[in-house]
């Protein structure tokens, strides 16, 4: 049967027409065989414009349809709905980009003509032999997988258990609350943050629609959308949660003290420890590196201590699977590394701290109860802040990390608030984009904190005249006195920024999610699709996608659940049937594509002597058609027939 | 070939992009309006894995100048271990190109990710330099006397 | 009823086609009794006049066997095509160029060079070449013109049917002559005489982990003859070679070199022997991928040995 085409080159505005001749495209389209209509439009994207080409197809009977314009990452799903609701199979449409990969490349109009005549080309014959094809549909397991019990992965889980679907929330650390729950106060309010925090907390500890896997990992992520698996490493506490009630004895009885990691390592903690008071759960952990049992086989105390037989030392990680629908990954940031920046001191000099580090000094529960002091005790009697520590810079990290601005001049308010000291905030520029923020940042101009323009170059103890003895002296050019200045300080805090977690990478594998130039997970579209990945089902949230104050971090997290609830709602889901097919009649039984599955979808069947694929566990990838030497293997929508069409094509 | 009104040799070369990286990056790099030369005519797949060598060979024999096969960076592929097999296909077959005496400036493997536009930018930009310095390769009205 | 009139030719070829119609031995006088062989220039003297005096369609099959390879193949070719009502290409030479294709890894001058020049058993003090013609006292000789590039029949010629192999065997050879005289044949363009399968297919070997960590040379190791050649890291043609032989290579513990050219589905047998040969690599890392395919040997020539006319690229560059 003679197949009619219906050919549709966009305009898109200005965007593809500035650059190519869409009417010559057009019209070179209606010259190629069997295309009997060819039509430029402005914008087929529109309802007028899908109207025109379910029109075509009704009145012209058209069998085939070509829409060259933007990507088919963009609009192919629009022109596939528009295709079916004129009543040709969503498949018998093939998208020709011109736009990304043509007129947006290139500056010359004659070169970018021809390339889009050849994209156009290349789709026309390839149509030809596109297939009608059905979507496979499959059920949608109602339950969810979050991964990240930080203030993000919190708002999504108690907006999704809330809504009645159960929430599996895996969390590294013993407890939930993530990088806030080490903060003091938050900007530009000023609430303090475990007052806001620990009450969502709570909630999700006690949530009967939340099952809290803390002190756990995902090692593994497998299936399709609809139908994960999830494997879950369960560490071990050594304490039976079960029977733990959260009294404390065991911490209080515990004869060692180690450096707390939840501290910056200013403060101590026991061998069996919860990370904070208000930690969720308030079951403890025991830390096997210094626990004196494990390490030398003696004391036992909170053993025999603990009035409910809590304390197991031959609990072992153990490994479960979850079945669930849908995934959200919003596991956070890591903070820059100040060491790296040699000429601040941090590491050499005691009284250089970070942000962190200082937000646990001010802290009412932290090392100091509160008390902002240098390392010997003191009070600081004057204090330096320099705003960019790894961040805007060429040498580290490019991006802005958006939130050390506003913490920096939290930093500033809190220690005018404790102190008489002298505060000094070094800043290139000063970012207040959000709300009450720039408000804030003029009550911080008459707290009486000197503002320096300029990046600060070098902290150094080498004085170069009295008034700098035994001082941390702060060298950096103050842009808009155009002067050189150095500024005796007792303490320099640095704003460190934001970075993708250290182990982003392995995460990035596990859920097949790409990652951005700077590390953090990239999301499907920047404005249209922050919290989405390219990867049906799996969502991102936090600032895991990039850096954010709280606010963003707790509108992604309440994005995630709703893109997830929307899923859940759906019952079904649709999978792409771009699927590989044995035909058994070619296929000899060579046995060389079993292996090259990674999904083990291709199997032997012996008694008849052939391979078969398993539909439901394709994934569509194409290596096994590629390696069959048969040829015996198509995959649907991406047969040979279609790949060489668009090659001969291409190469006429 | 198709040649515009200049006369300047303009190297036609078939890319196979796979829809997870490559081609979402190629995507990237016009998104950015990174102005790069149009040479490479761009396939979609779902994977590099997709690949089949013989596609390459149709190509050559059928008037392309170059082929360039893209996909996500070892580890990255979406598909788990798709771009390995394009490696090993694509250096078995870099063998027989060289004993075919099709030069290997004109047959490459990049990886390129979802957001390195840039790199897909430079990438087309190099190639298409080289080949157009190596001149056409015209394989049917070459090689068959 | 008249007697089918058969005819067979050789062009560029070894004579083994030849030999495997005598492969059917005494049923060849069955066969003698069915048809009228009206032109076998290996078995009778004939002469060229003999051929262009027959009218054009008299012949009802010509077996033609061999490739194109000089310009007396090719007039050959034509003619018998003017000849006969049907043409079938015959054995793997005029399938797909079998291996005096091969010669399409080099070029006309550097054959020459070395077949007259360079081989040091050659007697030629004055380093002459051939030339297609020469002044002598009686006159002018002419000799056919050697060709650069070999090509298959149907490169040359409509070919209605192919029977495929290096030779193709006794077996089916015989089946293929019953049809013709019974006149029970498939539509036009179809492969006879072989399976639709590879040969995979009617090996008798064990096929179980199917990777190749190393290859071996055959003559690096003698086979164990249980197992699949691919397992042992000896490179078969069998998985993109269409079967129908009997797979005797294997029995005779060798592995299959793709004489039968490639299967229906697949238009480059040694494009898709590399991919498929490829995949199966026990190798992950960029490094470890390298060596093995270094260690191919003569890639053109391993999966191209008996297609490579028939193969997309068709030749080197010249």
């Amino acid at each position: 049967m003679v197949e009619k085409i219906g050919v549709y080159i966009c305009h898109c505005g200005t965007n593809i027409a500035r650059t190519v001749d869409c009417k010559a495209v057009a019209g070179y389209a209606l010259g190629l065989p069997n295309v009997v209509v060819a039509r430029d439009y402005l914008y087929t994207c529109s309802d007028p414009g899908q109207e025109m080409i379910k029109n075509d197809i009704r009145e012209s009977g058209l069998t085939r349809v070509v829409v060259a314009s933007c990507s088919p990452l963009m609009h192919e799903t629009t022109f596939r709905r528009a295709v079916a609701d004129a009543g040709l199979n969503p498949f018998l449409f093939q998208m020709a980009n011109i736009r990304e990969q043509c007129s947006w490349i290139s500056e010359n109009r004659e070169l970018a003509t021809t390339r889009a005549k050849a994209i156009v080309g290349a789709a026309v014959m390839r149509v030809e032999f596109n297939e009608p094809l059905e979507v496979q549909k499959v059920p949608m397991n109602p339950n969810v997988l979050i991964v990240g019990g930080g203030i993000a992965g919190i708002e999504a889980a108690l907006q999704i258990a809330d809504s009645g679907k159960r929430v599996y929330l895996v969390e590294k650390e013993p407890t939930i609350g993530g990088y806030m729950a080490r903060f003091d106060k938050t900007f530009p309010t000023l609430d303090c943050a475990a007052c806001i925090l620990t009450p969502k907390m709570v909630s999700v500890g006690q949530h009967p629609n939340i099952e809290l896997l803390s002190y756990s990992d995902v090692t593994d992520f497998s299936g399709y959308v609809g139908n994960f698996t999830a494997r879950i490493r369960r560490r071990p506490r050594y304490v039976d949660e079960e029977k733990c009630t959260g009294c404390g004895q065991c911490e209080q009885k515990c004869p060692l003290s180690v450096l707390s990691e939840f501290d910056c390592g200013l403060g101590k903690r026991k061998a069996i420890y919860r990370p904070f008071p208000q930690a969720v759960p308030s079951t403890p952990v025991i830390d096997r590196e210094h626990c004196l049992f494990f390490t030398k086989g003696v004391c036992r105390v909170c053993e025999k201590f603990c009035p409910r037989g809590a304390i197991n030392f031959e609990q072992k990680e153990r490994f479960i699977d979850v079945q669930v629908g849908s995934a959200i990954i919003a596991t956070g940031f890591d903070l820059f590394d100040a060491s790296r920046v040699k000429e601040y001191g941090y590491g050499k000099f005691p009284n250089v701290i970070t942000s962190l580090e200082f937000e646990r000094l001010t802290h009412a529960s932290g090392p100091t109860v509160g008390k902002i002091v240098l390392k010997n005790g003191r009070t600081p009697e004057s204090v330096a802040v320099v705003h960019c520590v790894g961040s805007r810079d060429n040498n580290y990290n490019e991006y802005c990390s958006r939130v050390c601005c506003m913490y920096s001049l939290k930093i500033a308010h809190l220690v005018r608030e404790k102190t008489d000291a002298k505060v000094y905030e070094f800043y290139i520029d000063m970012r207040a984009a959000g709300k009450g923020y720039e408000e804030f940042y003029k009550r911080l101009l008459r707290e009486d904190v000197t503002f320096s323009r300029g990046r600060v170059a070098e902290i150094t103890d080498v004085a170069q005249n009295s008034s700098e003895n035994g001082k941390l002296i702060v060298v950096a050019e103050d842009t808009l006195l155009s002067i050189v200045k150095r500024i005796p300080v007792d303490m320099v805090i640095l704003s460190v920024g934001l970075e993708a977690r250290r182990d982003a990478l392995q995460v990035a594998h596990i859920f097949r999610i790409s990652r951005s130039k700077d590390g953090f997970f990239l999301e499907k579209h920047p404005k249209l699709a922050p919290v989405s990945t390219a990867g049906d089902g799996i969502f991102i949230a936090g600032s895991c996608q990039g850096p954010k104050d709280i606010p963003d971090s707790v509108a992604q997290g309440a994005a995630a659940a709703a893109n997830v609830l929307s899923l859940i709602d759906r019952k079904e889901v649709e999978l792409e049937p771009t699927i590989a097919l044995i035909d058994e009649d070619s296929c000899s039984g060579c046995k060389i594509c079993i292996g090259l599955c990674p999904y083990n979808a291709i199997s032997f069947d012996e008694p008849s002597g052939h391979a078969v694929i398993t539909g439901a566990l394709c994934k569509g990838c194409g290596v096994c058609v590629a390696a069959c030497p048969s040829g015996a293997i198509e995959q649907q929508n991406f047969t040979n027939r279609q790949l060489t069409a668009e090659v001969e094509a291409i190469c006429a | 070939m198709v040649i515009g009104l200049s006369t300047r040799f303009e190297p036609k070369i078939v890319g196979f992009l796979c829809r997870w990286c490559a081609y979402t990056g190629a995507d990237l790099a016009g998104t950015s309006r990174i102005k790069y030369p149009p040479n490479v005519t761009p396939i979609r797949v779902n994977c590099s894995g997709r690949v089949d060598p013989t596609f390459v060979l149709k190509a050559l024999a059928s008037g392309a100048d170059g082929v360039l096969i893209a996909g996500c960076h070892p580890g990255d592929c979406h598909y788990t271990s798709g771009n390995v097999k394009t490696i090993r296909r694509f250096k078995l077959l870099q063998r027989m190109l060289n004993q075919f005496g099709v030069e290997k400036e004109r047959v490459r493997l990049e990886w390129v990710s979802a957001s390195e536009g840039e790199r897909y930018a430079r990438i087309v930009e190099s190639m298409t330099k080289e080949i157009r310095s190596l001149g056409p390769l015209e394989w049917k009205t070459k090689v068959e006397a | 009823m008249p007697k089918p009139k058969m005819a067979f030719n050789w062009a560029s070829s070894c004579g083994g086609c030849e030999i495997a119609i005598f492969e059917l031995g005494t049923k060849l006088v069955d066969v003698s009794k069915k048809v009228d062989i009206v032109f076998w220039p290996a078995i009778f003297d004939y002469k060229y006049s003999d051929l262009e005096a027959m009218p054009d369609k008299s012949i009802d099959v010509t077996f033609f066997n061999g490739a194109i390879q000089n310009s007396e193949n090719e007039h050959m070719a034509r003619l018998l095509r003017e000849k006969s009502k049907l043409l079938v290409a015959f054995g793997a030479c005029a399938h797909s160029g079998g291996i005096p294709a091969l010669a399409n890894t080099t070029t006309r001058d550097q054959i020459f060079t070395s077949s007259y020049k360079d081989t040091p058993t050659t007697d030629n003090p004055e380093k002459v070449l051939p030339q297609t013609r020469v002044q002598v006292k009686e006159g002018e000789l002419t000799i056919p013109e050697f060709y650069n590039t070999v090509k298959t029949l149907d490169q040359t010629v409509d070919v209605d049917y192919y029977v495929p192999g290096c030779p193709p065997v006794g077996e089916q050879v015989s089946k293929v002559i019953d049809q013709f005289v019974a006149g029970d044949l498939p539509p036009k363009g179809s492969v006879l005489g072989a399976s639709q399968k590879s040969l995979c297919h009617e090996c008798k070997r064990t096929k179980t982990n199917r990777k190749i960590s190393k290859i071996v040379r055959t003559f690096q190791t003698i086979p164990d003859p249980e197992k699949c050649m691919l397992e042992q890291g000896i490179i078969c043609m069998g998985p993109a070679t269409r079967g129908g032989c009997g797979a005797v290579c294997l029995d005779a513990n060798m592995p299959c070199r793709g004489c039968y050219g490639p299967l229906p589905n697949v238009v480059d047998q040694g494009g898709k022997m590399l991919s498929a040969l490829a995949s199966i690599f026990d190798a992950e890392s960029e490094e470890d991928i390298q060596k093995l395919a270094d260690s191919v040997p003569d890639p053109i020539g391993t999966f191209y040995r008996f297609s490579l006319a028939r193969s997309l690229m068709r030749r080197t560059k010249q």
